[in-house]
């Protein structure tokens, strides 16, 4: 059920692009009032939702550790996994959003007749969201050529490179490849693995859903029904520079795509996907383990009510005497 | 009660199928030996905390507060406000379960709702429903869930089906870290007075007394000279143990259990020889005679009350830094929050040590030191006569404590302790050590009787890998560092592997401990007798 609800909700959203960019009047709705509208959310939202957290402190120093605390000068410290510095900090970090550094300790237990717990090594879902995060990242920039004139020449070598296999005409790229068989395995189990298709929400599957339905739909442009690059380029140039327009040339596919990419974008900044900036700030990640060498401030940190020594002490005076330790307050 | 339990047979037959009901839908059967009883009124009264009652979590009727539900949502909002943690925790979680079978309440009950994800998606749908866009207009479709008295009553379960161990945080891809979300989720069922028993009473013994069993000064003077007297029937050596002695150099904070608990005992043995076998100017507190902190399992504010009487003993008595003894959650305490809530410590000197000129310089602003950094020291400078054979008894592993692994990092210390004084010693697997460590499964306060079941399926991961070395190695000792740990591993790894001893790391450094002027040790500090008893000292 939370599968086939967003793949409904997907698939409708395809369908009333196709509908719509055949009506002439709602064109301009479809390639200029909803991805700008869509932006602006995006922006807006996104920066609301990052302020939201900046805004609420961190009270206290909550590094996971994850290997040798800095201790005697004689016992080695995980510099990375137990940051004491920023240079550790940022290196943790930059392993953690380069490279998912903890996805990598992926393992998988299973329980075996004696009872004996074993532990493999499962690094599936770890090479399947790194394929699909560099991937993405990799045909995001490769479209920067549809938004700027001249195209630079970064970008152009980018998409030579992609295509280097030559594989048809026009060439298929590694990355739309990576990318749909990365996207295909996050779904695939997450339908599959029964605790995880007993866990996941339809905003789950509706994420994984726009990204398929962009991935498909701008192989279909590329590799069966070929749009007309110029007038595409004419409309993103359009957008970019305030000018919009939706030229004859701009067919249902592209119309399509830009519609799925717009409800990602509007979405985006209410959902999960807001990883992407959150993963920066997570203080159990960001943080160097220092507790004990540099005091940590807390700005709400209030007084609270305490049982002190001298109320202690009247308590049980008597035995204290008794006990032969020595009084305040004789 | 723990007589009455499954046999292990039974409880290994875990099944890890989901049920075919939507976990959104709440349901909780509150079976005898899953859970822990509710606070007795007396003890929240005593700290002051809110709907003090008589109640049990099998009742129908909670008697929460008429306005319950409003005081959780705002004190939601308030706790999504203070801490950063909280909120973004809530926002970024994308369930991609590599956290889920990582938990082991989950590996010993196969119970969904163990999934760490799933654990903090009870928390999270509420969320969703009442402070996100998506929740607040399509409800269930926005991935929201009401708060009801069910979804309470569930909240409660499963965050005292927690133990804050963080092993989930070390495999999320974004740190997020359910030891923090349980936190939040005992506290704001602390707003409607839904405490368990077995935290509250440790947490208003330690406000009044200064520990959790409320010893007070009198018994805690005697339990303390009454080790003594054993030491020196032992050993031939009679230590001094002052107690709010001013003047010391250095106040040592230990676990209270020490002074009463085994095999924590054996630990205190330990250490008052070797506190002695290097001529330590320190002292006891028997205000601050407890550096564990039942107040981390209930929430912020009980941990700061609580864990204040430390700093302010060290100032009373006018020491120089503190040395804190071997307990897992205090350490966590005093690492993480001691210094934010209570400090600066201004009025304390950076700690040294006294024997061997080390600067302590990781404590330079908490001023406190763990006892396995200040004898790991000891050791690698020389200064303590060691006779490993002493230990030849014991086939030792070391179980890392969750909190001293996973947020601090003491992971060397405790094991080049261990390997100077034991010459028998094993690893075991390296997925449930050192940060993969799996927690005693009675941690974070649910260490009681009535909860025996839980505890033990909880505990079965680390059991398991225990049973692995004694199977392959004849490992018969467990060393850790932790006080619960030695209040629960014994029962833990009595019913899946039974035979199997613990002990303090600092109990095995007392046993190999070569002291000036003592008599020939035939005996370690438990009074059982050597492996191979040896010449007399200085022979």
């Amino acid at each position: 059920m939370s599968a086939l609800a967003p793949l409904a909700l997907v698939l409708l959203l395809a369908g009333l692009a196709l509908g719509a960019a055949q009506i002439a009047g709602l064109r301009p709705v479809l390639g200029v009032l909803l991805p700008y509208a869509a932006f602006v959310t995006f922006l807006l939202g996104v920066c609301h939702r990052i302020l939201v957290w900046v805004r609420a402190p961190v009270p206290f120093r909550i590094p996971t550790t994850c290997g040798q605390q800095r201790s005697l000068p004689w016992i080695t410290p995980s510099r990375i996994e137990n940051p004491s510095s920023t240079a550790g900090v940022v290196a943790r970090m930059a392993l953690e959003v380069c490279l998912f550094r903890s996805l990598l300790r992926g393992s998988r237990a299973e329980l075996r007749e004696g009872p004996r717990l074993v532990y493999a090594d499962d690094r599936l879902l770890w090479l399947a969201a790194l394929a699909f995060h560099w991937s993405l990242l990799l045909v995001v920039l490769r479209h920067l050529r549809f938004f700027l004139e001249p195209v630079p020449a970064a970008i152009r070598a980018l998409a030579a490179l992609d295509g280097f296999f030559q594989l048809g005409a026009p060439g298929l790229y590694a990355t739309d490849v990576v990318l749909v068989a990365a996207l295909g395995y996050l779904l695939w189990r997450r339908l599959a693995n029964p605790q995880l298709r007993y866990l996941s929400l339809s905003a789950d599957y509706f994420a994984l859903y726009l990204l398929l339905g962009l991935a498909a739909s701008g192989l279909l442009m590329r590799h069966v029904v070929r749009a007309d690059v110029l007038a595409v380029k004419q409309l993103a140039l359009g957008l970019v520079t305030l000018s919009p327009t939706v030229p004859e040339g701009v067919g249902s596919l592209a119309l399509l795509h830009l519609l799925l990419l717009s409800t990602l974008a509007a979405y985006f900044p209410f959902s999960k996907l807001m990883h992407m900036g959150g993963i920066f700030l997570s203080p159990t990640r960001n943080l160097a383990n220092t507790s004990r060498a540099h005091r940590h401030v807390n700005p709400w940190n209030a007084p609270v009510a305490t049982h002190s020594y001298e109320e202690w002490e009247d308590e049980f005076r008597d035995k204290i005497r008794a006990a032969g330790l020595p009084l305040e307050k004789g | 009660m723990a007589e009455e339990a499954p046999a292990p047979a039974e409880l290994a037959k875990v099944d890890y199928r989901p049920p075919a009901r939507d976990w959104r839908e709440p349901a909780v059967d509150f079976r005898r030996g899953t859970y822990c009883y509710g606070a007795a009124p007396k003890n929240l009264q005593y700290l002051g905390l809110p709907n003090p009652r008589p109640w049990q979590p099998h009742d129908a009727d909670w008697k929460l507060p008429p306005d319950w539900k409003q005081t959780i949502l705002a004190g939601m909002k308030d706790r999504l406000e203070r801490f950063r943690s909280f909120r973004l925790f809530m926002d970024i979680c994308v369930r991609c379960g590599a956290c889920a079978d990582k938990c082991h309440f989950y590996l010993g009950t196969g119970d969904p709702k163990n999934m760490p994800v799933l654990r903090a998606e009870l928390m999270r749908s509420v969320y969703r429903r009442y402070f996100t866009l998506p929740g607040r207009l399509l409800g269930r479709l926005g991935g929201g869930r009401e708060l009801t008295e069910d979804v309470l009553k569930e909240w409660f379960y499963y965050y005292h089906q927690c133990t804050e161990c963080r092993r989930c945080s070390v495999f999320c891809p974004f740190g997020i870290d359910t030891a923090e979300v349980t936190m939040m989720g005992r506290e704001l069922l602390t707003l409607v007075g839904c405490n368990i028993n077995w935290i509250l009473e440790p947490a208003a013994n330690c406000y009044r007394t200064g520990n959790h069993l409320g010893i007070q000064p009198h018994a805690f003077k005697d339990s303390v000279d009454f080790a003594v007297d054993e030491l020196e029937e032992m050993t031939g050596i009679r230590v001094e143990a002052p107690i709010n002695k001013k003047g010391a150099e250095i106040l040592y904070v230990i676990p209270s259990a020490e002074t009463f608990g085994t095999p924590h005992y054996y630990t205190l043995l330990g250490t008052l020889l070797l506190f002695h076998a290097i001529g330590l100017d320190y002292t006891l507190s028997a205000y601050a005679s407890e550096g564990g902190n039942f107040g981390l399992f209930t929430s912020h504010e009980v941990m700061k009350r609580l864990n204040a009487k430390i700093y302010a003993e060290a100032r009373r008595l006018g020491v120089k830094w503190i040395l804190g003894g071997e307990c897992g959650h205090m350490w966590r305490v005093v690492h993480q929050y001691m210094d934010t809530m209570n400090g600066p410590a201004d009025f304390l000197e950076e700690p040294v040590s006294p024997v061997t000129g080390t600067r302590f310089a990781q404590a330079r602003s908490t001023k406190m030191v763990h006892i396995c950094e200040f004898t790991a020291d000891l050791i690698r400078e020389g200064k303590l006569r060691v006779d490993p054979r002493r230990n030849d008894h014991w086939v030792a592993t070391f179980h890392d404590s969750c909190n001293p692994a996973r947020a601090m990092g003491l992971l060397e210390e405790p094991r080049f302790v261990l390997r100077s004084v034991c010459q028998r010693f094993h690893e075991m697997p390296e997925s449930t050590i050192r940060e993969r460590t799996f927690c005693c499964g009675s941690g974070s306060g649910l260490g009681t009787d009535e909860n025996f079941e839980m505890r033990m399926r909880g505990g079965f991961p680390r059991a398991n890998a225990v049973r692995h070395v004694r199977d392959r190695f004849g490992v018969n000792l467990v060393a850790c560092i932790c006080a619960i740990d030695k209040a629960t591993l014994p029962p833990l790894l009595e019913y899946w592997v039974p035979g199997m001893n613990v002990a303090g790391v600092h109990e095995l450094v007392g046993n190999a401990l070569v002291v000036e002027g003592e008599k020939a040790r035939t005996q370690d500090l438990r009074g059982q007798p050597l492996a191979s008893p040896e010449a007399p000292a200085g022979a």
